[in-house]
């Protein structure tokens, strides 16, 4: 399929509205992707035409429903390329995918035990890991980050040693939007017999991860992220860690059997999808990664890398802007500040001119208390986006300077 | 001046603007003509919840009237606080406690007092009316 902008565009009808008088030009992607519509009919097709729940009824709607679910998760499987389907786990996002693996991990380690964690890692990376250390004794360690925002590896080597038992790091800084060397980082941690977990929240919008190429223990990401449902995401694992690791919640679905003196879990993937799932969520999720690869992600990366490219170019001839991770190795964000002025100031006169961005801390406070900054203005861009809207940006930009300076 | 003569006189003032862009330099403007917290008053406990930008509020009474002090890190900020405060800054508890904030909708800048807005501002007025509150039973 040919790469063609403006049809493109036609996908996604958020895209035609106007803020504050002006059209709506989206610059905060890493937050959160627009919908096609293909994604949202999946969902009201769902509720309108095959509503049940699934994997229980006997009757034919539940059998429709348990089908379009299952068929996702073999869309996702495929994408990622999983060995199996059910390593594929459906979470409401990487956040629970993360927190899941934290309490399965919580039995598995020892007082003593060292987990490693990049950083780079948003909040929500950082938080389940303290809880599990908190109750079994184990210690984190972090991989410093450089001016550059890219990890340092070296370090990173020498914190490796035969107690480190799990290596935390995320595929892509949600800040600024670092691609870290995460084969490295697996095939590193190996050697130690350590486990790696790849946060790919900020990734999977942008390139197409191969699980098994990758050697990955886990994986996960948000649908939310790449044109899918909010609410929804999927946590891979290795078949063998998967079974290894006690269920997370009890309820319905997860067992097979259950007396008052013993319950037997139920196999993978339902061990961990406990109670009633988000049913249209993964629908939507599964015809996300559907329309993802059709458009594909050669194309995808090839039009980021272009807007990457002019948006940094325009925005560095404007006098006492500073870009934060400043390396060409990363995906199409730009975090930035002009001069002294503040960051929510920015962004508010932006958003008059009907251009979203993101302002503030970006849940990652460790990275802006290495700059020694409040927070940044943060652009990200997504394979709907036109040199026309960096353009508008531009001269937004030129506009709140002079009048906040 | 009560407080609803000064709040009808700052959306006259407003009323005079054809853009979003020249009230946004005016309210610019008034942040730039506040009178600022001392330092001294510039502590933690000072500061209002709920914004990405620093932002302080400190109050005094002065002869039965609260005087309130106020800067914050972001300007557009600093500019509503100012608007604010040109209205609640001496005057009587009891009359800070009984009214309202129609008129910042009046100026067309109601948006910049949502509860889901990251500036503080929402927070900074329910702290401007607690202190007029804690004052007014003092007395």
């Amino acid at each position: 399929m040919e790469f063609d902008i403006n049809k493109i565009r036609e996908d996604f009808p958020i895209l035609n509205r106007k803020v504050n008088g002006y059209p709506f030009v989206y610059l905060d992607n890493a937050a959160t992707s627009q919908k096609p519509k293909t994604v949202i009919d999946s969902l009201v097709d769902y509720y309108s035409n095959y509503n049940s729940n699934i994997h229980r009824g006997v009757h034919t709607v539940s059998q429709e429903a348990t089908d379009a679910y299952e068929s996702a998760r073999q869309s996702i499987q495929t994408h990622f390329n999983a060995k199996y389907s059910h390593e594929i786990i459906f979470t409401s996002g990487t956040t629970h995918s993360i927190n899941l693996v934290a309490n399965g991990f919580q039995s598995l380690l020892n007082s003593g035990d060292e987990i490693i964690i990049s950083g780079l890692e948003h909040h929500s990376n950082i938080v389940p890991w303290q809880m599990m250390c908190e109750k079994n004794g184990a210690l984190i360690k972090v991989i410093p980050m450089q001016e550059s925002g890219e990890l340092n590896f070296s370090v990173f080597e020498k914190l490796l040693s035969n107690k480190t038992k799990l290596v935390f790091v995320n595929h892509i800084s949600n800040a600024l939007g670092i691609i870290n060397p995460i084969k490295k980082i697996i095939d590193k941690a190996h050697e130690f017999g350590a486990v790696v977990l790849v946060d790919g929240a900020q990734a999977s919008s942008h390139l197409k991860t191969n699980l098994q190429e990758l050697n990955v223990d886990f994986y996960t990401t948000s649908a939310h992220k790449l044109c899918g449902p909010t609410g929804v995401g999927m946590l891979y694992g290795k078949e063998k860690w998967l079974k290894k690791m006690p269920p997370y919640q009890g309820g319905g679905e997860m067992i097979s059997s259950v007396t008052f003196e013993k319950t037997t879990y139920a196999e993978l993937p339902h061990k961990f999808e406990a109670g009633t799932p988000n049913i249209a969520g993964v629908i939507g999720f599964g015809e996300a990664i559907n329309y993802l690869n059709k458009i594909g992600f050669d194309h995808i990366k090839n039009h980021e890398t272009s807007l990457l490219k002019y948006a940094t170019k325009k925005l560095k001839t404007i006098p006492n802007l500073k870009i934060y991770g400043d390396s060409l190795n990363k995906t199409s964000v730009i975090s930035f500040n002009v001069g002294e002025i503040h960051a929510y100031d920015i962004g508010s006169i932006l958003d008059k001119f009907g251009i979203a961005v993101r302002t503030g801390q970006h849940c990652a406070q460790p990275i802006m208390d290495y700059y020694n900054i409040s927070g940044t203005v943060r652009v990200s861009f997504s394979f709907y986006n036109t040199t026309k809207e960096i353009d508008h940006l531009y001269k937004s930009l030129l506009q709140a300077i002079t009048m906040l300076s | 001046m009560t407080i609803k003569e000064i709040q009808d006189e700052i959306v006259e003032e407003f009323s005079l603007f054809e853009n979003w862009m020249e009230r946004y330099e005016y309210m610019i403007e008034l942040g730039k003509t506040i009178e600022l917290i001392s330092p001294s008053n510039k502590t933690d406990s000072n500061l209002i919840k709920g914004c990405q930008s620093k932002l302080w509020l400190h109050a005094e009474v002065l002869e039965g009237k609260v005087f309130y002090t106020t800067d914050s890190e972001a300007i557009i900020t600093k500019g509503i606080a100012a608007i604010l405060l040109r209205a609640f800054s001496n005057q009587t508890p009891l009359d800070i406690i009984n009214s309202d904030v129609k008129y910042i909708d009046e100026i067309g800048l109601k948006e910049h007092l949502s509860p889901t807005r990251a500036n503080g501002l929402v927070s900074m007025l329910r702290q401007i009316k607690y202190y007029a509150l804690a004052f007014s039973k003092k007395e």
